[in-house]
């Protein structure tokens, strides 16, 4: 049967801003969220994923603005993640405009967050967000934005957010972040033959080849990804000056280690040119004509 | 102008701003409310939801809204269920257990079906893009037949978020039918003022708001 998968810019917030970092650390700013988010929502992303880079560690949510501000012109799924800690926050993000609520620290702490989100607002509301990071050959969870440890093992920390009622699984490979490595296929694998609800994978994608990689596990629903569309963005912002203040091309200008990174391992593309090559090797994707 | 008022019911089944925010994009305004009065007079009704079958007649129960809503219905205005909201327009609903339902549409609501053990991979409640089939005498023909559909071809793809599904008794009321796992499901009802969506219109990009905007101008 046709399975259209669901391709996914990811887009890391810190205050205003929106960063990409390595091993979700090491942050630096990219430019405005809104501005690639618009960008990606013309060119055909079939969702988008916000999550507040920094909420988790300063038990802060500034994300509301700019999910208000997102959700006035942008009309696919918005998933927001990042510092939930209660059905109040996830009251306020919904509100403003979020349909899905990412939770990873907040259901480490208390799983209980999700059974009474599920209830409140459906389990179709309440991503089970992991990050996960491979220690001695198994895969653990992280919490604080991949800063401190656990001692879940992964697998069994996914079956138990949905037994609490998460209506989708969200994983992201810390060892990969950042990397343009491409998606940790081990990972995906174990998750993908027991999840019965949607897997999105994240982490690692540097390049539309890593997107097929992961595409053809079959219990892979959405591939997500954050510099693959990002720096495309700012290339595009680059040669084009009405989008200079758009991007921060400054800093595409002056970081030579960014632009050996980029040349090295990461192939920026838009969601166009991803969707053309993931149909041309057989992977559906959504069609916006008939 | 009032004859275009456009309200949205609330009964406290999901977050309904979003469906506000796209109306707005289409340079229209709408009111989110319970008041029957409103909902009576409105030019343009919409009923939205997420959530479970029962609870939601019960939440229209409490609300004293199945009146108000079978009184706009006899107006002929026009009236559109999207996903819990359509199938609350048919007769009865099989989500935990058998519940009735305002019974505006003759049918039943019944879940997917599962994977079959040693069958193809798929996950229920469907998540994402799928594409909707509009038999070609819904694309050609009077602009009254085509309604929403109009300007959309078949094949393209908008966002569900569902395990349940509407099954019209009269196979005219399909106006567009939806294949998932082991199903082929009607994803757009019409039958005379009445029409329903199981995608999310306000989720499903630029035709998703082509098709709000259709309903609108009907």
């Amino acid at each position: 049967m046709r399975r259209a998968l669901r391709v996914i810019p990811r887009l890391d917030i810190k205050g205003p801003n929106l960063v990409k970092g390595v091993h979700l650390e090491g942050l630096r700013v990219l430019g405005k969220p809104w501005s690639f988010a618009r960008a990606y929502y013309r060119g055909g992303a079939d969702e988008l994923i916000y999550i507040d880079a920094v909420a988790s560690l300063y038990g802060r949510n500034s994300l509301l603005e700019i999910v208000r501000k997102t959700a006035e012109n942008i009309f696919i799924p918005l998933t927001v993640g990042g510092g939930v800690r209660s059905v109040h926050d996830m009251r306020d993000l919904l509100c403003a405009g979020a349909d899905k609520i990412a939770i990873n620290t907040g259901a480490v702490n208390n799983p209980d967050l999700i059974t009474q989100g599920a209830a409140l607002f459906g389990s179709q509301c309440v991503v089970g967000s992991i990050q996960a990071k491979l220690i001695n050959g198994k895969y653990f969870v992280f919490t604080d934005n991949g800063r401190e440890a656990t001692e879940r093992e992964v697998v069994p920390w996914a079956l138990r957010l949905v037994e609490l009622g998460a209506g989708e699984i969200l994983v992201t490979s810390i060892d990969r972040e950042g990397t343009a490595a491409g998606y940790d296929l081990d990972l995906i694998a174990e998750l993908a033959d027991v999840l019965t609800v949607p897997l999105i994978v994240g982490g690692g994608c540097g390049r539309i080849d890593h997107m097929l990689e992961a595409a053809k596990n079959a219990g892979v629903d959405a591939v997500c990804a954050s510099s693959l569309f990002h720096y495309q963005f700012l290339k595009s912002a680059q040669e084009d000056e009405s989008f200079a203040e758009e991007g921060n091309v400054e800093f595409l200008k002056s970081h030579r280690g960014e632009r050996e990174f980029m040349t090295s391992r990461l192939l920026p593309a838009d969601i166009k040119q991803v969707k053309f090559s993931l149909k041309a090797n057989g992977v559906s994707c959504r069609e916006t004509a008939g | 102008m009032s004859g275009k008022t456009i309200v949205i019911v609330d009964y406290g089944m999901g977050n309904l701003f979003n469906l506000q925010r796209a109306i707005a994009s289409l340079g229209f305004e709408s009111t989110i409310t319970f008041d029957s009065k409103r909902i009576e007079t409105a030019g343009r009704l919409l009923l939205p939801g997420v959530g479970a079958f029962p609870k939601a007649m019960e939440e229209l129960n409490k609300r004293l809204l199945l009146e108000p809503l079978g009184q706009f219905r006899s107006t002929g205005r026009p009236l559109l269920g999207i996903c819990l909201g359509m199938q609350l327009l048919f007769s009865k609903s099989y989500e935990f257990g058998e519940h009735k339902g305002l019974d505006f549409i003759k049918g039943k609501v019944i879940p997917l079906r599962r994977p079959e053990p040693d069958g193809n991979k798929y996950k229920i409640p469907q998540i994402g893009w799928n594409r909707i089939e509009i038999p070609s005498s819904r694309t050609v023909g009077p602009a009254s037949k085509r309604g929403l559909l109009t300007g959309l071809t078949t094949g393209a793809d908008y966002y569900f978020v569902h395990s349940f599904f509407c099954c019209p008794e009269d196979p005219a009321v399909i106006a567009a039918e939806t294949e998932y796992g082991r199903d082929r499901f009607c994803s757009v009802a019409h039958q005379e003022n009445l029409w329903g969506c199981q995608f999310h219109p306000e989720r499903s990009g630029e035709l998703g708001l082509a098709f709000l905007k259709n309903f609108i101008n009907l």
